[in-house]
């Protein structure tokens, strides 16, 4: 088996193992940190798809995670109030919620990709933020579902087999979901789909040349790439019981991407060691001092300047494409 | 004598008060290499990145198998089999030169919404590659990545890609460009096999390979073609001595 994998795994078994050994060393509180760590790093494996394998560097994923989150708080509090939604009375459902999730952060997707990726770089960064803070203050000014205060989850939605208000519970959906996204994007990459959006990332002009469009592959990817962080953020909002504006907010875009370099742009597991290093640093450090983003930055700094492949890059080597 | 594969007619381009295309005609037939060579500055790859649609002309058609290809973008010519090569080296470099021909295999099969199947695996892309790359003679180093090979095995790596693709014509940059004696031998080898296989436009500087290879030499000056003829005919022509071959005739 190639390092990279090995590695993988590993990292994949430790996020698995920190709640149920923060468990039995009587530290419960682990397991909702660690559910922050596979929400996140789902989030981030979904960005990864645009961002590593694309080069689309989107600072507008927030919106997509936002829109998940709302999805997530509109089909609780629908079903809690017995409001009908479309017209239909629908039930408090996890999965419910993440299609709901998929299709709308989708559309989103769809409709400003097609603007944004006409354009690159860092016209790219702006239209996208751009794009992201129109979504922010629409929210904002949204008064139906608490607009600036945001929408409590009085109760998670269910999950069929599972009790979602159990901490361990959502953990395990949690990671599940994050499983499956790191197999998405596994096959993704290795696919034919995947090799024409690499290339497009490493040089446009060539693959234009040889007659592939970047631009639909490009789009495509954004999409798919949208639907995953849209899936986080529903788990996010459930997670926390609460969704607000603030997750629709650029910070979150940037701490997606913070979270991908940290562990490794293009990665397989990349996002996954970025996100548990993001979440311990900001629970421990966040202890000893409000001022923790400091050394955050100073790590970022470091792995910038001396890593550039983050921390998977640091002990798996460099990307080698058969 | 049998249709022109490209036939360009009338072409012009200007950039501000430069004409870099003035009223350029040239036709590439069947089975040749029709080689255009003219001095620094005198606009070939202008006229190149022309035919390619990288750039729009001002005036003019460019007609390639009897089709109008000006409405056409760039990937859209290359699906119809323009194949080309970069002045300079133009190929992707984290992917192993097995995977850089791999990605103009599946061009040409015209499926890349694929999401799922692992490419590696996909006989049908790694068995054509495979193939070209032995053409080349670049099959031995098939693993490794674009970046890491050497300047003469990229260009050979390019006209890889542009076998795989199948080209109904190539368009040559400047393929010897920065490769040593041996290496311009062995590529003017392989230029004159490849021209059985597609008609060549072959924008070159190395006087020695164009008149090795070429049936006829088109010479751009300011964006004029100011002769086009044999070998012979050229080498012999009185205006292209003083604009341009001097020295070397």
């Amino acid at each position: 088996m190639k390092r990279e994998t090995v590695l993988s795994i590993a990292v994949l078994v430790a996020l698995l193992a920190l709640p149920f050994a923060g468990q039995a060393l009587g530290h419960p509180f682990y397991v909702t940190l660690a559910t922050r760590m596979a929400i996140l790093a789902l989030a981030a494996v979904g960005l990864n798809i645009a961002l590593g394998l694309g080069g689309l560097v989107s600072f507008g994923h927030a919106a997509f995670f936002g829109i998940g989150g709302y999805a997530a708080g509109i089909v609780a509090s629908h079903a809690m109030n017995a409001e009908p939604l479309f017209g239909l009375n629908l039930p408090a459902s996890m999965p419910l919620a993440w299609i709901m999730a998929a299709v709308f952060a989708g559309l989103a997707a769809l409709v400003t990709g097609a603007i944004s990726l006409r354009t690159s770089g860092v016209y790219f960064i702006m239209i996208t933020l751009a794009f992201a803070q129109m979504i922010y203050y629409f929210a904002i000014s949204w008064p139906a579902y608490g607009g600036e205060d945001g929408l409590s989850i009085a109760m998670r939605n269910g999950f069929p087999g599972a009790n979602t208000a159990r901490p361990v519970d959502l953990f395990l959906i949690s990671f599940g979901l994050l499983v499956a996204a790191l197999l998405l994007f596994w096959r993704l990459r290795d696919s034919r789909f995947g090799a024409a959006l690499q290339a497009a990332r490493q040089n446009e002009t060539r693959v234009a040349a040889i007659g592939i469009e970047p631009f639909p592959i490009r789009l495509a990817a954004f999409v798919i790439s949208a639907m995953v962080a849209a899936i986080a953020g529903a788990m996010f909002a459930e997670l926390n019981r609460f969704v607000s504006p603030s997750m629709l907010a650029w910070p979150m875009s940037g701490e997606l991407i913070v979270l991908i370099i940290l562990g490794g742009t293009g990665r397989l597991a990349g996002p996954v060691a970025g996100a548990m290093v993001f979440v311990m640093l900001e629970y421990w450090l966040g202890g000893l001092t409000e001022r923790w983003q400091l050394f955050l930055g100073l790590i970022l700094l470091g792995v910038v300047l001396f890593a550039r492949g983050g921390l998977i890059g640091l002990i798996a080597g460099k990307v080698r494409h058969g | 004598m049998a249709d022109p594969v490209l036939q360009i007619s009338g072409l012009s381009k200007t950039f501000g008060a430069l004409k870099a295309t003035d009223n350029v005609s040239l036709d590439l037939r069947p089975g040749e290499i029709h080689a255009l060579i003219g001095p620094n500055g005198a606009g070939k790859t202008t006229l190149i990145q022309q035919i390619m649609g990288l750039v729009k002309p001002d005036a003019g058609s460019i007609r390639f198998l009897g089709r109008d290809v000006l409405p056409l973008r760039m990937a859209a010519r290359a699906r119809l089999g323009l194949g080309r090569t970069f002045q300079i080296s133009s190929v992707v470099p984290e992917f192993s030169a097995l995977r850089n021909v791999m990605l103009a295999v599946q061009a040409r099969q015209g499926s890349s919404f694929r999401f799922f199947a692992p490419v590696l695996a996909d006989r049908s892309l790694t068995e054509p590659a495979m193939a070209e790359l032995e053409r080349v003679g670049l099959a031995v180093r098939a693993t490794v990545p674009a970046a890491e090979l050497s300047h003469g095995e990229r260009r050979q790596l390019e006209i890889a890609i542009a076998l795989a693709l199948g080209a109904k014509a190539f368009l040559l940059d400047e393929p010897m460009a920065g490769m040593g004696p041996e290496g311009s031998k062995a590529l003017t080898a392989l230029l004159a096999t490849l021209k059985a296989e597609a008609p060549i436009l072959l924008v070159e500087h190395d006087m020695d390979a164009v008149f090795a290879l070429a049936d006829r030499i088109s010479v751009l000056v300011y964006g004029r073609i100011i002769a086009t003829g044999s070998v012979a005919d050229i080498r012999n022509d009185p205006a292209v001595r003083t604009a341009y071959l001097g020295a070397h005739a």
